[in-house]
C-alpha cells in the first residue's frame, strides 16, 4: 500500500468538505476522518514497525524530493492523529457554528498538515507542512473563537507570530544543513559531520521552534491566551495534536541531528522542563477560567514530555512517545468536557460552578476517568507514560525523578481541587442536561483507549521500539 | 530580437486601431498579439535560437535570462491589460494611448534585460520610464495624479541622468559599448582598472537602484504609488519594479570584476536597510497602496541579495521576480475591484469585506500570504531560495535579517487579513466587482500557488 494514500484522502476530504455545503459539511469530514483512521491502521497493521518509505523527485534545483517515511515512530503519530480526527469531528458535530464548511474544510486541511509533517522524511518538506498546518488554526481562532473578537485577534496573532518567528530559526538551520550536507534528506542530516559550534547553533535554532510549539517554559507565553479564545475543536487540535507535532520533532529531527549539543544542553532543558511542570501546575492552582485551567495543567504535561525527550535516554524516549499518545487522547477528553460544560452552563468560570454531579451522573463519571487518567493513576495511559519518563530521568540524575515525582502530586492536587469545584458541592439549582448518545460515545472512545493501553501497552512499545532504537544509536553516536 | 520587434509592432497597430475607429477589438488584438507573443519567445527559448537569425551589432542578445525575464514580463502584462477596459471605462475614447502606452512600456522592459550593447539599455530604460511617468500622471484631472507623475518623473530624469554618466564613463574605460568587449577587457584588466570604470559602475547601479526603489533611494515610491491611478501603480510595483531588478541584475554580471568586497558591503548595508526600512514603514500605513509600495521596497531588498552570488542565482531572482510579482498582480486586481469607485484607498475600505465578497478575500488573503512566505505558495520558495544562496555563499548575517523581515512582514500583512474578517463594514450588501478584475486575481494566484507547487518550472530551467 502507498503510504501517500493517507494523505490524499485527508486532502480531497477538505476539498469535498468545503465544496458539499453548510448542511452536509461535518458528515462529509466525519466520513473521510473514518477513511484515514481505518487507512491508518490498516498501514499500522501491515507495515507495523519495519515501516514503509515513499518518494519521487519534486524539485531539481536545489535538489527537494517528495520522500515520506512511515516508520513505527510516525506511524504512532499518524494513528493518534488520525483517531483523535473523527472523534473530535463527532464531539462538535451536534453543536451550531456559522459557516460550518469553511470549518471543517480548515480541520481537515489542517489535519493533513499535520499527518504531512509526521510522515516526511525531507527536512523541507516537513517544514513545509509545519509551516502550512498553522494557517487553518489561525484562522479557526479568529474566526471561530470565543470572547472578544479584538482580544481572540491579539491573542492569534501572538501565537502566529511566536510559532512563525521560531519555525523561521529552524528554516536557516535547515538550509545550513543543506549547504553542510548537500541534501535535506533524513538520513543525510542523521550522518552529516557537523563542529561542536555548528551543533550548538543548529541545535538551538531547532529549539527555538520546538519549544514554542509545544511549549516548553518559558516560552509558552502565547498558550493560555490562546487555548482560552480558540473554539473548543481548535483547542482540542492545538493541544491534542498540534503540541505534539512539536514534541515528535524534537525525538526525530533534532537529538539524532546534534548529539553533541544535545548532551551539552540536557542538564539546562531538563530544568527548563522540570521548572515548567511545576508552574503549570501553580498556575493551574490559580485559574478561575476552566480552559484556562486546562491550558496550565497541558503546560505541566508537555513539561513532562520535553523532560523525558531531552534526557536522552531510550526510557526517557519510550516514556515521551507514550505520553504525547496518553495525553493526545486525554487532554481532548478534559476539553471536551469543558465544552460540555459551555455548553449547558454557558460559562467557564470555575467558581460559578457545582453541583454538577447530582444532574448528569454518567457526565461526572466520565469526567473523572479523564481526571484520573491526567493524574497518571495506575492502569491508565499517562501513568506508564509518566513512569517510564521518571524511570528514563533517574538514569540521568536520581534528583530530576524525585523533583518531577513532587510534580506528580502537585498534579493530583489541582485536578482534584478542580474536580470537586465544578462537579460537586450542594445540586445546582439550573438543571444540567446529562451526556447525549453521541457525547457518551466520544467519552466511551477516548477512555477506551487510556484504560486499554494502561492495561495492555505492548502493542504501543512494540511498534517504537524500533525507531527508538536507531535515533537512540544516533544520540550516542 | 524577435519578441522586441513583435511588442513595438503590437504598440504600433494598438495606435492604427485607434485611427482606423476599431476601438471595439483593440483589446482583444493586444491580449492575442501577447499571447502570441508569450508563445514566440517560448518556443524561442525552447529551441535555443532567433527565428530572425542573430544579429550582426550584437544589439541585442536572446540568453536563457533575458528570454525567461521576457516571458514573465509578458505574462503580467497580459494580466494587467485585461482589466483595463473595465478601469479606463470612464475615458474609454483614451483607451489606446494608455493601452499602447503599456506595451511599450513592455519593450522598454524587454529590451533593458536581452541588451547587448549598452545604448540599448539606455533606450530600453528610457522607452519603459517615459510609459511610466505618463501612465503615473494618466488621471489628468486628478491633482494627486499629477503630483506624482511629476515627482516620478524629476526623480526618473535625474536617475536616468545618473545612469547614462555611468555607461559614458565605462564608455571612458574601454572604448566600447558592447556589453562582450566590456566584460572581456574588464576581466583582462582586473586589478589596474581606471578609476572612471569604478566610478561609472557605481553610478550605473545607483541609477538602477532608484528604478528599483532601493533605500536609500526609495522616497519617491510611496507617494509616487499612492498617487498614481490604481492601476499603473500596479504595474509600476510589479512589471517595472522586477525589470529594474533584472537589469540591475544583468548589469552587476557583465561587471562583475567591479563587485569588490567593499561593494559587496556596500550591498549587504543597502539589503538589511531596504527591507528593513521598508517592512517597519509598511506596518504603519493606513493606506493599502503605501502598504504595497513599502512592503515592495521591502522585496526589493530581498530580490537585491542574489546580487551577491551572482554566478548562480540566475533561477533564483527570476523566481522570486515572478513569485512577488504574481502575488502582487493578485492583490492589485483585489483592490482594484475593493475600491472601484471610491475616491481613495483606505483600509477602512477593506473593513469587513469577508461577508461582502468572500471569494476575492480569500484571494488577498491567498496574496498576503504568499508575500509574507508562507507554504506553499511560491512566495515561500522565492524567500528559501534566496535564503539558500545566501548561506551556500557564506552571507549568514543576511539571512538572519531575512528572517527578522520576514516576522515583521506577517504582522501586518496578517493585519490586512484581520481588518477584511473581523471589522465590521457599513454596510453588509454583496461587493459587485467586474468579472475581469475577478479572473485576473483568480489566474494570478493560481500561477503563483502553481509556482509555488512545482518550483522546478522556473528552478529546472536552463539560464
Amino acid at each position: 500500500m502507498n503510504i501517500t494514500i493517507i494523505l490524499i484522502i485527508l486532502l480531497v476530504g477538505a476539498i469535498l468538505t468545503y465544496l458539499s455545503g453548510n448542511r452536509f459539511a461535518s458528515k462529509v469530514a466525519m466520513l473521510f476522518g473514518v477513511a484515514a483512521a481505518i487507512f491508518s491502521v490498516a498501514l499500522c497493521l501491515k507495515y507495523g514497525a519495519a515501516g514503509a518509505n515513499f518518494s519521487i523527485d519534486w524539485i531539481s534545483k536545489p535538489n527537494i524530493s517528495f520522500s515520506l517515511k512511515a516508520d513505527g515512530l510516525s506511524m504512532a503519530m499518524i494513528l493518534m492523529t488520525t483517531i483523535l480526527l473523527p472523534i473530535i469531528i463527532l464531539g462538535t458535530q451536534s453543536r451550531e457554528f456559522k459557516n460550518e464548511k469553511m470549518l471543517y474544510s480548515l480541520v481537515m486541511f489542517m489535519v493533513f498538515a499535520m499527518v504531512g509533517a509526521f510522515l516526511s522524511s525531507n527536512a523541507l518538506l516537513y517544514y513545509v507542512f509545519w509551516e502550512m498546518s498553522l494557517i487553518p488554526i489561525y484562522f479557526i481562532i479568529v474566526l471561530w473563537g470565543n470572547g472578544e473578537i479584538v482580544k481572540r485577534r491579539k491573542a492569534a496573532m501572538t501565537f502566529f507570530l511566536f510559532t512563525f518567528a521560531g519555525s523561521l530559526f529552524m528554516l536557516a538551520a535547515i538550509i545550513y544543513m543543506y549547504t553542510k550536507t548537500g541534501s535535506f534528506q533524513l538520513e543525510a542530516f542523521y550522518n552529516a559531520s557537523l563542529s561542536q559550534t555548528e551543533q550548538i547553533w543548529i541545535f538551538l535554532a531547532f529549539f527555538l521552534a520546538y519549544a514554542i510549539k509545544i511549549p516548553i517554559f518559558p516560552f509558552h507565553t502565547w498558550q493560555a491566551n490562546v487555548y482560552q479564545k480558540a473554539p473548543a475543536i481548535g483547542t482540542m487540535l492545538l493541544a491534542g495534536i498540534m503540541s505534539k507535532m512539536g514534541a515528535y520533532s524534537v525525538i526525530r529531527w533534532q537529538l539524532p541531528v546534534t548529539p553533541y549539543a544535545s548532551n551539552e544542553f540536557r542538564t539546562i532543558i531538563v530544568i527548563l522542563c522540570i521548572i515548567g511542570v511545576v508552574y503549570g501546575a501553580i498556575m493551574a492552582l490559580r485559574q478561575d477560567d476552566l480552559k484556562r485551567f486546562l491550558a496550565y495543567a497541558s503546560l505541566s504535561h508537555v513539561g513532562f514530555i520535553a523532560a523525558g525527550s531531552y534526557a536522552l535516554t531510550y526510557d526517557g524516549l519510550e516514556g515521551a512517545v507514550i505520553l504525547i499518545l496518553a495525553h493526545g487522547f486525554g487532554i481532548v477528553g478534559m476539553f471536551y468536557s469543558a465544552d460540555v460544560i459551555q455548553t449547558r452552563m454557558h460559562t467557564l468560570t470555575i467558581s460559578k460552578m457545582g453541583g454538577i454531579k447530582e444532574h448528569a451522573p454518567k457526565f461526572s463519571v466520565a469526567f473523572f476517568i479523564s481526571i484520573l487518567s491526567s493524574i497518571g493513576i495506575p492502569l491508565t495511559f499517562n501513568f506508564i507514560g509518566e513512569f517510564t519518563i521518571m524511570f528514563g530521568l533517574y538514569q540521568v540524575n536520581l534528583w530530576y525523578a524525585l523533583t518531577i515525582g513532587t510534580a506528580l502530586f502537585l498534579g493530583a492536587l489541582f485536578m482534584l481541587r478542580m474536580y470537586q469545584q465544578v462537579m460537586l458541592g450542594e445540586p445546582s439549582v439550573n438543571p444540567f442536561r446529562d451526556l447525549s448518545k453521541t457525547e457518551t460515545v466520544v467519552f466511551a472512545l477516548i477512555i477506551g483507549v487510556l484504560i486499554f493501553f494502561g492495561v495492555y501497552v505492548k502493542p504501543v512499545t512494540d511498534l517504537v521500539s524500533t525507531s527508538l532504537t536507531e535515533i537512540v544509536m544516533y544520540i550516542n553516536r | 530580437m524577435s519578441t522586441l520587434i513583435a511588442i513595438s509592432a503590437l504598440g504600433i497597430i494598438c495606435l492604427l486601431l485607434e485611427i482606423f475607429n476599431l476601438r471595439k477589438i483593440l483589446i482583444p488584438v493586444t491580449l492575442i498579439g501577447l499571447i502570441a507573443v508569450l508563445g514566440l519567445t517560448v518556443t524561442e527559448f525552447y529551441l535555443g535560437q532567433s527565428f530572425l537569425g542573430t544579429d550582426k551589432y550584437n544589439m541585442l542578445v536572446a540568453t536563457g535570462f533575458s528570454q525567461g525575464f521576457s516571458i514573465l514580463f509578458i505574462i503580467l502584462a497580459v494580466l494587467i491589460l485585461a482589466m483595463s477596459p473595465k478601469f479606463y471605462q470612464d475615458r474609454i475614447d483614451k483607451i489606446a494611448d494608455y493601452v499602447a502606452l503599456k506595451v511599450f512600456l513592455v519593450a522598454g522592459a524587454v529590451a533593458m534585460v536581452s541588451f547587448g550593447n549598452f545604448i540599448m539599455f539606455f533606450v530600453g530604460l528610457e522607452v519603459l520610464s517615459i510609459a511610466a511617468y505618463i501612465l503615473a500622471a494618466s488621471d489628468p484631472k486628478n491633482l494627486r495624479s499629477n503630483e506624482a507623475g511629476m515627482k516620478y518623473f524629476i526623480m526618473g530624469a535625474f536617475a536616468s541622468s545618473f545612469i547614462l554618466f555611468g555607461i559614458a564613463l565605462i564608455y571612458g574605460a574601454f572604448g566600447s559599448f558592447d556589453i562582450a568587449t566590456v566584460a572581456i577587457a574588464s576581466t583582462a584588466q582586473a586589478g589596474s582598472l581606471p578609476i572612471w570604470f569604478s566610478l561609472g559602475f557605481v553610478m550605473l547601479t545607483v541609477g538602477l537602484m532608484f528604478k528599483a526603489s532601493i533605500v536609500p533611494f526609495h522616497f519617491w515610491a510611496p507617494d509616487v504609488y499612492e498617487g498614481s491611478p490604481t492601476l499603473s501603480t500596479a504595474l509600476m510595483s510589479t512589471l517595472v519594479k522586477v525589470a529594474a531588478i533584472g537589469a540591475l541584475f544583468k548589469v552587476v554580471t557583465i561587471l562583475s570584476v567591479a563587485v569588490t568586497p567593499v561593494y559587496q558591503i556596500v550591498l549587504i548595508v543597502l539589503s538589511i536597510l531596504t527591507m528593513t526600512v521598508g517592512n517597519v514603514t509598511a506596518m504603519k500605513q493606513k493606506n493599502i497602496k503605501r502598504m504595497m509600495a513599502y512592503s515592495g521596497i521591502s522585496h526589493a531588498g530581498f530580490m537585491m541579495m542574489t546580487l551577491l552570488s551572482i554566478g548562480t542565482s540566475a533561477n533564483t531572482v527570476l523566481y522570486y521576480a515572478a513569485a512577488y510579482s504574481l502575488a502582487g498582480i493578485a492583490a492589485f486586481a483585489v483592490i482594484l475591484g475593493v475600491c472601484r469607485g471610491k475616491d481613495n484607498e483606505d483600509m477602512t475600505n477593506f473593513f469587513g469585506l469577508v461577508k461582502r465578497q468572500p471569494v476575492l478575500t480569500a484571494i488577498f488573503i491567498c496574496a498576503l500570504l504568499s508575500l509574507s512566505g508562507i507554504p506553499v505558495f511560491a512566495g515561500f520558495f522565492a524567500k528559501f531560495f534566496v535564503f539558500d544562496q545566501m548561506l551556500q555563499s557564506g552571507h549568514l548575517v543576511l539571512v538572519i535579517f531575512g528572517i527578522i523581515n520576514s516576522i515583521i512582514a506577517v504582522f501586518y500583512y496578517l493585519g490586512v487579513a484581520n481588518i477584511m474578517i473581523t471589522k465590521e463594514s457599513e454596510t453588509e450588501e454583496p461587493l459587485r466587482v467586474p468579472f475581469e478584475y475577478k479572473a485576473v486575481a483568480v489566474i494570478a494566484i493560481s500561477l503563483n500557488l502553481l509556482l509555488g507547487i512545482f518550483p522546478s518550472v522556473i528552478m529546472g530551467l536552463n539560464l
